[in-house]
């Protein structure tokens, strides 16, 4: 399984605090685009278009990541934030 | 020498003072401070200003601003404290405590530390007000603030 966290505005848009995405049987580890696949299949438009949004930053394991080839593996925790408004 | 908390509760300025004081040696000269408070949405009735944060990230984020600015300023302790969950207009939401020896350093590292924490630290702020809920922004005096920070003193 790979925890997928929404946070804020995301959690609103996608109707979910987190998802649990099965990797597929026998498979070690799956990229960001997979990921995205999957969660294409899970959510509706208005959701799925609400996380591919251009200010959405997504994290693994709480570190910032630029590449959808980021390779992703069980356990890993991954989250998709929108704009932080902090202070 | 630093201290970063999130948490619901209120804090007394008067006690972070107090523990900061605790940790300082005989040769800071100066702490600034700056407590950042709930500011009411005029003329649209009561309103509430509810913070989320992801746990864990959010600490991480504050301690890299800190660690920036330590590495800018010589500075003798930093707290951080950061409220999260519901909050009403006029409570005490933020407080930065920066410690050096010679008040240039203490300001301006207070200074940096809030204004980064507004565009970097991992908050989401959303307005209750009159019966409507909204997220809110980032402004653009929020973010030209942030990179004129990063630009006058340099990296």
């Amino acid at each position: 399984m790979i925890h997928v966290l929404f946070f804020a505005s995301l959690r609103e848009a996608v109707g979910l605090d987190g998802w649990q995405c099965p990797l597929p049987e026998g498979v070690a580890c799956m990229d960001f685009d997979a990921l995205l696949a999957a969660l294409r299949r899970r959510l509706d438009a208005a959701g799925y278009a609400a996380l591919t949004a251009e200010n959405v930053r997504v994290a693994v394991n709480q570190e910032f990541i630029d590449s959808h080839a980021t390779m992703l593996r069980a356990d890993d925790e991954v989250a998709f934030l929108p704009p932080v408004t902090g202070g | 020498m630093t201290e970063i908390r999130i948490q619901t509760e209120a804090f007394s300025m008067q006690e972070e003072w107090g523990k900061l004081r605790s940790r300082l040696g005989t040769d800071a000269g100066a702490v600034a401070a700056f407590v950042g408070l709930v500011r009411d949405v005029q003329g649209e009735g009561p309103t509430t200003l509810t913070l989320e944060h992801y746990p864990g990230m959010t600490e991480k984020s504050i301690a890299a601003i800190v660690a920036e600015a330590e590495r800018r300023w010589q500075l003798a302790a930093v707290t951080v404290i950061h409220r999260v969950g519901p909050l009403q207009p006029a409570e005490q939401i933020v407080l930065v405590l920066a410690a050096s020896q010679h008040r240039a350093e203490a300001l301006a590292a207070c200074t940096f530390i809030i204004d980064c924490l507004k565009t970097d630290a991992i908050f989401w702020k959303k307005e209750t007000a009159g019966g409507d809920a909204r997220w809110l922004q980032a402004t653009g005096e929020d973010l030209a603030r942030a990179a004129g920070q990063r630009a006058a003193v340099g990296s």
